[in-house]
């Protein structure tokens, strides 16, 4: 019985999602035909074909940037199924790929291990920005929405000023690649590798192999996700965690440290944060630099989206991270049909509106079930009413 | 002194807008509707209204065009924030998701409608700024407060104060007031004595549509000569001026002018000879608001106290 209930909680859970989605394709649509209708059956087509736009390469590419929205989704969700909203995902990813970048350009000696000791420091660098506003939560009672956006913008602007101020004994930058006004390229062993990635998802441009920027960031990110679902439903941790964000009162009076709770659920988002923003910018030349501007990381907050699309699940927000990513990709073919890429932000947030409709929807389908089985019960009394009249 | 002048005339085109956009938050909030939307609504609001101003341009200029531009902002903020009321007080939904909907979805509309609808194809609204007051009349002239408040400034820092002062009278001291205050302190029962949980309810929340959208408008006006989709977090500040000021209206100005006098340092630092001669770099300027906001936050908050039922959906069935 109770395993029934559960398959249909989750069935009817996918089933809000897929509503929602389709609700949100059906607008950009709309969109589309009201921009330009000769061309709209076309750009709708172009959405849907996301990745397969571009062959094996334009795959690849749906998950390289489906990596650091994984990770960011993961952290959010991961706050979320604690009772916190973690929307300093932006800052906690920056000073994350900060640090992680300082250690690929500065201490090439470590050799093999140069990458995961970097990533490692992002992630402890993520899990130090998370941190502050959980022991502000759990200690003084300070709103954990409103620290995260300060911390946002002191790590926004602390990145900055150490950008550009960081320098060694003879006064030469560290980090700052002034002409172009971001980050100097990491070390090559400080890359995240490929891991064979590379001969997976290509484009042959006559003899020469087009290879598509992914790497081994997005198979640590869904380790990672099946690492955190693990943590959430299988061990009496992650249980602490859930019991506090449902109510801190009752889970303090069941012998629970709640304050501990708070800190360390916020500890563990910024990490994962933290790391989002290492397998970011531990890219090759041609890949990303963090730059000095002020605008803080879309990645963070994108996670959101991903986060509350994929019902805080971590095997969902590989889904949801996976889905958006794919539009997105679809989106930047849209410019060739002279559409702005714009409507897919558009598209996520019908998407994300009617996904908060899945308690309606939900309640929907339950009524109908509940209908069903209180039918069930009724039977039953009139039964044994009629037995005991007899 | 000039100095100073300077910086109290600099702080009101930080505060106001934040001061605003939190008084349209507090009315959300007192009324059980947590609206992380402001962002997202001060984005519509700010671009409906400046692409009005940059299509009648030709046609008017000055106070008038201001005026109307401002019904505009807060028409269109209403009328946006009204998705994220039936969101969250028809269907109960979580108000988190649909805010973040909001927020998602509306720089991505202002960007594509204004490369839509603009001849040029830029996202960037232009706007020519024909609203600064120099001095006002007779007031202007009075010394130290003339500079201090009548000079170099916007009819909207005015409307600002006036907005305050309604705000706190209508919630303290009307029936309207005390209806919207008890639907988010104990909304079963504000219904048991006859009150209408979900009508107040939409009434708090397109108030706050209302004036976020303005918050819109008047924070792009006196500091910008085009509007680029974004309001640079100002909607999220407006947030942490919210809570800072414990959802009541005379503290949210304090926390408003706080804010924006810090603010104002950061951006500013270098036209105050005093500040200028300590060389601190600019960047370490810019952290200063919210660096100064954290600390205050947390010697503050051990007693802080949200509307009791903001963010839980009102149910009639629940018990």
């Amino acid at each position: 019985m109770n395993k029934r209930r559960f398959r249909l909680k989750g069935a009817s859970s996918a089933a809000s999602s897929l509503i929602a989605i389709l609700v949100g394709l059906a607008a950009g649509f709309l969109i589309l035909l009201i921009s330009n209708p000769s061309k709209s059956l076309q750009g709708l087509w172009t959405i849907l074909q996301g990745g397969f736009n571009n062959g094996r390469k334009g795959m690849g590419q749906v998950l390289y940037y489906a990596t650091p929205i994984i990770m960011t989704g993961l952290s959010v969700g991961f706050a979320f199924k604690t009772g916190l909203f973690n929307i300093g995902a932006s800052g906690q990813l920056m000073v994350g790929g900060f640090v992680a970048v300082l250690v690929g350009i500065t201490c090439p000696w470590l050799g093999a291990a140069h990458w995961i000791v970097a990533l490692l420091c992002g992630a402890l660098a993520g899990a130090l920005w998370g941190f502050i506003p959980g022991l502000f939560k759990a200690l003084l009672n300070v709103n954990e929405v409103i620290s995260a956006i300060m911390m946002n913008y002191i790590g926004l602007y602390g990145i900055n000023y150490l950008i550009k101020n960081l320098t060694n004994a003879d006064g030469a930058y560290l980090v700052y690649d002034k002409l172009k006004n971001q980050t100097m390229n990491v070390a090559e062993s400080a890359v995240i590798p490929k891991w064979g990635l590379d001969k997976l998802f290509y484009n042959m441009k006559g003899n020469y192999m087009d290879v598509s920027s992914v790497n081994a960031g997005i198979i640590i990110a869904i380790f990672l996700a099946i690492v955190i679902y693990v943590i959430l439903n299988k061990t009496a941790f992650g249980y602490e965690l859930k019991a506090c964000g449902l109510n801190k009162h009752a889970s303090t009076y069941a012998g629970i440290n709640g304050n501990r709770s708070v800190v360390l659920s916020m500890v563990i988002a910024g990490a994962l944060s933290g790391i989002a923003g290492a397998l970011m910018y531990l890219a090759p030349a041609s890949g990303m630099h963090i730059h000095v501007e002020e605008v803080l990381a879309a990645q963070g907050f994108n996670g959101i989206s991903v986060a509350l699309l994929g019902l805080s699940n971590p095997i969902g927000i590989i889904f949801s991270g996976l889905f958006i990513s794919y539009i997105t990709v679809g989106g930047s073919y849209l410019q060739s049909l002279k559409y702005m890429k714009e409507i897919i932000d558009i598209i996520i947030g019908v998407i994300i509106y009617f996904s908060a409709f899945s308690l309606f929807v939900k309640n929907l389908l339950s009524r109908v079930g509940r209908r069903k089985n209180h039918h069930t019960a009724e039977d039953g009394i009139a039964k044994t009413e009629g037995g005991a009249a007899q | 002194m000039n100095t100073i002048y300077f910086l109290v005339q600099q702080m009101m085109f930080f505060s106001i807008p934040l001061m605003v956009v939190a008084l349209g938050g507090m009315f959300s909030e007192r009324s059980g509707v947590v609206n992380i939307a402001l962002e997202g609504i001060m984005v519509m609001g700010a671009f409906c209204s400046i692409f009005f101003i940059n299509r009648m341009e030709g046609v008017m200029q000055g106070q008038a065009l201001l005026l109307l531009a401002i019904l505009i902002a807060a028409g269109s903020g209403m009328l946006f924030s009204l998705l994220h009321a039936y969101a969250a007080i028809n269907l109960q939904a979580d108000q988190t998701i649909s805010g973040t909907a909001l927020n998602m979805a509306a720089p991505a509309i202002a960007i594509y409608a204004a490369r839509m609808l603009q001849d040029n194809g830029v996202q960037q609204v232009q706007f020519v700024n024909t609203f600064r007051i120099e001095k006002v009349p007779f007031l202007g002239d009075i010394p130290v407060l003339g500079p201090l408040f009548f000079q170099n400034t916007y009819i909207t820092t005015y409307l600002g104060f006036a907005i305050l002062i309604v705000s706190a009278f209508l919630l303290y001291k009307t029936k309207f007031g005390l209806r919207l205050r008890a639907c988010g302190e104990h909304p079963q029962a504000a219904d048991s004595v006859g009150v209408n949980v979900y009508k107040i309810r939409y009434a708090g929340v397109m108030i706050s549509g209302a004036l976020a959208g303005l918050g819109g408008l008047i924070f792009v006006v006196p500091t910008s000569t085009n509007f680029n989709a974004t309001v640079s977090g100002y909607g999220f500040l407006a947030l942490a001026v919210l809570i800072f000021g414990q959802w009541k209206p005379l503290r949210i100005l304090f926390a408003a002018f706080f804010f924006g006098l810090m603010k104002t340092i950061a951006s500013a630092y270098s036209g105050i000879p005093l500040l200028m001669r300590l060389g601190i770099p600019s960047d370490i300027y810019k952290m200063i608001p919210f660096i100064a906001t954290l600390v205050v936050l947390a010697f503050s908050s051990k007693s802080s106290q949200a509307p009791r039922a903001s963010g839980v959906p009102y149910d009639k069935g629940s018990r």
